[in-house]
Formats: C-alpha cells, structure tokens, sequence
C-alpha cells in the first residue's frame, strides 16, 4: 500500500517534468470508477437520507435531518455495539497477526511463501462458509465447549455460540488476513541492518524491538489495524449467525430497515452515520500515529 | 399425529439414502448463507438480466421460474421418478425451464428485484413462488401480470380452502405453488418430554435452546395462537401483545435466535431443542433424525402458501401461464409432492400419487399419500390458520415492531 503511493507521488514528480498530462490520464481510470461507483451512489444516499414519507405512499425529498436523530436514538445499543465488537476483534487481531507477520518475515526464510499462501488459504472458501463451519466448531455439544467446560472456562450450562463471545471471535477470525498483510509487508521491508545497529548500539533485544522494529512497522500497523476495523464495524454476517438479538449490531439494523421495514430513509441515514462515526475514530488514530506516506 | 410421522419416516426412501448427507449439508449451509442475505446486497449491484420489451405476446419455447431450494422434484436418485417434471414438461409442451433456485428468504429476493421493478424494469423472471404476505406486497405495488385463466383451465383443481385468500380473493393474479404449516419441531431426546402446546416453547427448562422463524407472520401468528388470538383477525394491537411477550423472552435470554431455514441444522446437531419450524422441513429433515416431531399443538397451527405469480412485464407470460396449467394436473402435482413434503394446492392428487404408488409397487410412495402433513383432512384444516393480510400502513408498523424484536 505504502509502495503504491510512493512509486504514484514518484512517477507523478517525474512526469510533470516531461509532460503534465499524462499522470491525469492515468488517474482517469480510477477516477471515473470512484465518480460513478462511489460518489454517485453516495450522493444518492445522502439524499435518501433527507427524505420523509412512507413506503406505501412514496418517499420525498424534505431535508428530513430529524431521520439521523431517530436513527441513532432508536439504535444506539446497536451502534456502540458494533463499535465495541469491532474495536475488540481488531485488538484481537493485531495480537494475533504481529507476532504471526514477524514470525513469517525473520524467520520464515524459505517457507515465507508457503506460510503466505497458509494465511490467504482461508480465502479460498466463501466469507459465509467460513462463518458456517464456526458454528460448527463452536457447538454447544462440540469438543471446543466441552473442553472449556472441563478446564472451567465456560460454566457448566454456559455455551459460546449465540453469545458476543463467539461473534467478536467470528468477526477476528473472519479478517485476520487484512491484518497480517500490511503488517507482513512493513516488517518485511526493514533492512536487518538496521536492527543489527541497534544491537551494535547496545540495546537490548526489547529496546531495538521498541525503538526500530515497531517505529518501522507503523504503517503496517495503520494499514492493517484500518482494513479490519473498518469493515468489522459494518459486518452483519457474524452477528447473523453467530449471536442472537441482544447481539445484534448496526449492520444488521440497516439491512433490516431496506429489505424488510423499507424505511429507506432511515436505512441510508443510519448508513451515513455509521460512515461518520468511523470517519471521526479513524482521522484522529492517523494523525496521532502520523504514517504520512499512508494518507499522502 | 407425532407417532404418524415417526413411522413413516423410520423407513426413509432408499434411493434418497445415499444423497442425503450431502444433500442435507449443502442445503443448510446454502440455506444459511442466503438467510443472512448476502445475496441481494451482491446481487443488487450486477443483475444479469436483459430489459427486454415484455408483456403478453406469444407462446415462446422458454421461460425463467425462480423458486426456493429443494421445492421440485430433480428426477434420478434423489426422488422417486428418472425423469424431472421438468423434463416432463419439456417433453410434454416443448417448453424449457430456466430453473432458478434463487429464492432463500422473501425479504432477500425483494431486495434483490425491487430497484428494476420499481423502474418499471423487466427482471428476466417470468414466474416466482412468493409468500402470501409478500406477494401480497407484490399485487399492491402492481408488480404481477393478471393471469390469463383461459391457459391455465387446471387451476379449477385448486383446495377450496386457497381459492379466495383476502390479498388475492379471486386468484387473478396468483395460484399456491405449495402450502405448509409452521409449527413446532422438537427432538423428546433433548427436550426430555413430549410437548403439547406452541407455549411449551417458553418453558425456562429449555432456556437459549429455543429459535423462531424470522418470518414474522408465522412466529407472530404461533404466539398468538398460544395466546388465545387468532391470527386470521388480529389487530395490530393483538400483534403487538404477541411481539411484547417474545420481546420478554428474547430479552432473558429463553430465544437463541430467529432464522431461516437454517433451524435445521441446529436441531440436528442439539444446539436448538424447540424450533419454530416449517413442515416439509422437518419431513425431510426427520430422514436425519428420524425421532424429530413435528407438533400438532392443542392451539392450532400456522398455514401459508407459496404463490405463483407473474412479475410485471415477463417476456414469456404464455409459457409461465402452461406450466401453471401443467402443475395443476393432478398427476403432476403428485410427482412433484413426492419429493416436495409440503402440502398439496391440487385436487386429486393425493389420489394420483396413492395409484402411482401401487403401479410402481412402492410402499414409501403410497404411505406418502396418506401422510397428514403432505395430505391434511378437512378435520386437519381447521386447525389451521391464515395469517389476516394486513394493510400497508399496518404492515410497515408490524414489521418494523417484529424488526426491532430480532433485534434488527
């Protein structure tokens, strides 16, 4: 990611040198996909958004703001749900990906495509089939709960499917790839030597960690920690099927209010909201952590 | 009526035997799948139909049926016949079916065509089988073609007790692809008892091993039924004293979820006890678990149908109208029940499919044919319940209160 911006404000510095029309045209590609595909149908979102009336009779335009105050009212619980199950399973994930991103760039030597190709693997399977074969696993007669019974983890008439526990855990499983891939891709680049003069320097193995290893791998850390909140916050597969109501998040409210109440203009809002709330946790985490080259 | 449906299905078909597992499998997991509604979401943003000019003309040599999964008989070793009754009809008419297995949930499928419909669109489907609540939705939006009655004579062998449901009185615009009953399933070996009523379903020993169906006419309409209400006259406050008192049990926690088909799944592995659930379901899942019950409950049971309908501009409305002539011949409509399990629409074919039965020697086939579930007397019927069709503005109330209920 980092590399593909990089090389972009690169070539665009050496370009503008020989000719200032040629970076434009090779934006045009995505630019016309962003226009069309994204601000298109965002505006027409927004729109919808604004609207009042019912489904039976026509929905209006009306400056309606008070859809986004009703939204958030009624589903509140949801939202600082999503939040909480997102924020947690990134948390989850960056634990369990950093040390897996390391372990692949310093010592994977010559299996570091095989493990590679091991990370993706769960990619190969359908995002919903992945989320099937949890309930499986997570049974309430499956040897995953008997087991956490037997050590005292789970009590005695407890169960971990239909509870957040096995929906935060859905939802880290689900994206720990978007994790391990930016991190991967920083670790990976970080010149040995680098750390080799850390130690030349005499720190210690913890100090060059904190003070060159982790300094480096930010970008990766952002990257990764942004792919999978972002969609977490979203998601509604996991909490589909492997909560229950009271696990329900926001996702699972927005898809409710088009296809089943059609409430489109609460749906859109609530969508806007959502996109808001993500918007105003994210701006703040990227400046405070300050990988210019990922925002340039 | 329990005893009944353990006998019969103690001696699962032999030819389905082999196919089963896989079978079963493939269905809950794309069952599943779709219930979380991935589909229209995707589907929404590529629909590979063609806007074609549509409406009437004449009788072409195709047409597009969407329907659900495992709801015609696919011929060879998992049904009865070698044939498909579409293979049937194809031989019959010269008419080809292209068969889409793309209805999983109402709501989905909605979502899936509203936007071309809404535009004035042709979706490329020249006939779907939609709930009646739904294509209740469909008529009032004027999204299906009138029936032409004069290609489709069978449809005199409609049951009496469909011919005239309050969204459609005079089947103008809709003839049932199949009926069914939402009731109870349970397995005694998990539930350690026999149930009785639809309130056995709240009973705190069977706390978090308890789902409902998402469809919100049949886990309303059950309630309510162990309420006292009937669902063929409630009011929206009737609704909403059923949709409080499952709000109280979702809340201390006595209902694990609201699903789809993908129930189930988790009766068969013991995750769920007690399921709202839909007939021809648990005929079929009972080749798993042969001890799972169906429950016929002191209070009644819900029944629906699927309906056929035209959406609005169909490109080969002629042929969709043969086909529906077709199915309504008895002996079709027999061919297609042998695999199907829900309940008949077709007059006569209870007694097609017991001759078949006897021509073909096969026992299973006959016992089908006196099966109560697939075949219900008058006695059976009146038991049962229709859901009121209820007004738009009632409807959107009613589903946006069951929406918050299952927590959406």
């Amino acid at each position: 990611m980092t590399d593909g911006t990089a090389t972009r404000s690169a070539a665009a510095a050496s370009a503008e040198r020989r000719r200032r029309r040629v970076p434009y045209l090779l934006l045009l590609p995505g630019g016309l996909w962003l226009a069309f595909f994204y601000i298109l149908p965002m505006l027409q979102l927004a729109g919808t958004s604004l609207k009042s009336g019912s489904f039976a009779g026509g929905y209006r335009f009306s400056w309606e703001f008070s859809n986004y105050g009703a939204g958030f009212s009624d589903f509140s619980a949801q939202f600082l749900r999503s939040i909480a199950y997102a924020g947690l399973a990134t948390l989850i994930t960056f634990v369990i990906a950093y040390p897996l991103a390391y372990f692949i760039a310093f010592r994977g030597g010559r299996y570091k495509n095989l493990l590679l190709v091991l990370v993706i693997m769960p990619f190969l399977f359908p995002f919903l089939l992945r989320t099937l074969a949890w309930k499986i696993i997570l049974a309430d007669d499956g040897f995953v709960v008997d087991t956490l019974k037997a050590i005292g983890l789970v009590s005695h008439n407890g169960r971990l499917l239909a509870t957040g526990t096995a929906v935060v855990a859905g939802i880290a499983y689900n994206f720990l790839p978007f994790m391990t891939l930016p991190l991967y891709v920083s670790l990976e680049k970080i010149e040995p030597a680098m750390v080799e003069a850390a130690h030349d320097l005499y720190a210690n193995p913890r100090t060059a960690f904190r003070k060159v290893t982790f300094p480096l791998s930010m970008p990766g850390v952002v990257a990764g920690t942004l792919l999978t909140l972002i969609p977490a916050a979203g998601d509604y597969v996991n909490a589909q099927l492997l909560g229950t109501p009271q696990q329900s998040m926001i996702g699972n409210v927005i898809q409710s209010r088009f296809l089943l109440v059609l409430d489109y203009p609460v749906a859109a809002a609530l969508s806007f909201t959502l996109m808001l709330a993500i918007l105003a946790m994210i701006i703040p985490y990227i400046r405070f952590t300050g990988t210019e080259d990922l925002v340039a | 009526m329990g005893d009944e449906r353990t006998k019969l299905t103690g001696m699962p078909r032999l030819s389905q035997m082999e196919g089963v597992d896989r079978r079963q499998f493939l269905k809950y997991m794309g069952i599943a799948a779709a219930a979380v509604g991935a589909g229209p979401l995707l589907a929404a943003c590529g629909d590979d139909s063609t806007a074609t000019t549509g409406g009437g003309g004449g009788l072409t040599t195709e047409f597009t049926f969407a329907n659900w999964p495992y709801y015609i008989d696919p011929g060879g070793v998992d049904s009865f016949f070698e044939t498909s009754t579409l293979d049937d009809f194809k031989a019959a008419t010269g008419i080809s079916v292209n068969y889409i297995e793309e209805i999983n949930d109402n709501v989905e499928w909605f979502g899936k065509v509203q936007g071309q419909l809404a535009a004035g669109q042709v979706i490329g489907r020249d006939l779907a089988a939609l709930t009646d609540w739904m294509a209740d939705r469909f008529i009032r939006l004027g999204w299906v073609e009138k029936i032409d009655k004069s290609l489709v004579p069978n449809s005199a062998n409609l049951v009496d007790a469909l011919k005239s449901p309050s969204f459609d009185p005079t089947r103008d615009y809709t003839l049932p692809w199949q009926s069914g009953l939402t009731s109870i399933a349970y397995d005694p070996n998990n539930t350690g008892r026999e149930l009785t009523s639809i309130n056995d379903i709240f009973d705190p020993a069977f706390s978090g091993r308890v789902t409902m169906l998402s469809e919100a006419n049949d886990t309303i309409g059950l309630v309510m039924l162990g309420m006292g209400l009937d669902p063929a006259s409630a009011t929206l406050a009737d609704s909403q004293a059923a949709n409080d008192k499952i709000r109280q049990y979702v809340a201390n926690g006595q209902i694990r979820r609201f699903t789809g088909n993908d129930y189930g799944e988790d009766l068969l592995n013991g995750n769920v006890w007690v399921a709202f659930a839909w007939s021809g379901d648990v005929i079929q899942l009972q080749a798993d678990n042969p001890d799972l019950r169906f429950l016929v409950p002191s209070e009644g049971l819900m029944l629906w149908s699927d309906n056929m309908l035209i959406p609005k501009g169909a490109a080969n409305k002629a042929a969709a109208e043969t086909f529906m002539n077709y199915v309504y011949d008895p002996q079709h409509a027999a061919k297609i029940e042998s695999y199907v399990n829900y309940i008949c629409p077709v007059k006569g074919a209870q007694e097609a499919m017991r001759q078949m039965g006897e021509d073909l020697g096969d026992e299973d086939l006959a016992a089908l044919a006196e099966d109560p579930l697939i075949f219900p007397t008058e006695a059976d019927l009146a038991q049962t319940h229709i859901f009121r069709a209820l007004p738009p503005d009632e409807r959107e109330q009613f589903d946006a209160m069951f929406s918050e209920t299952i927590g959406a």
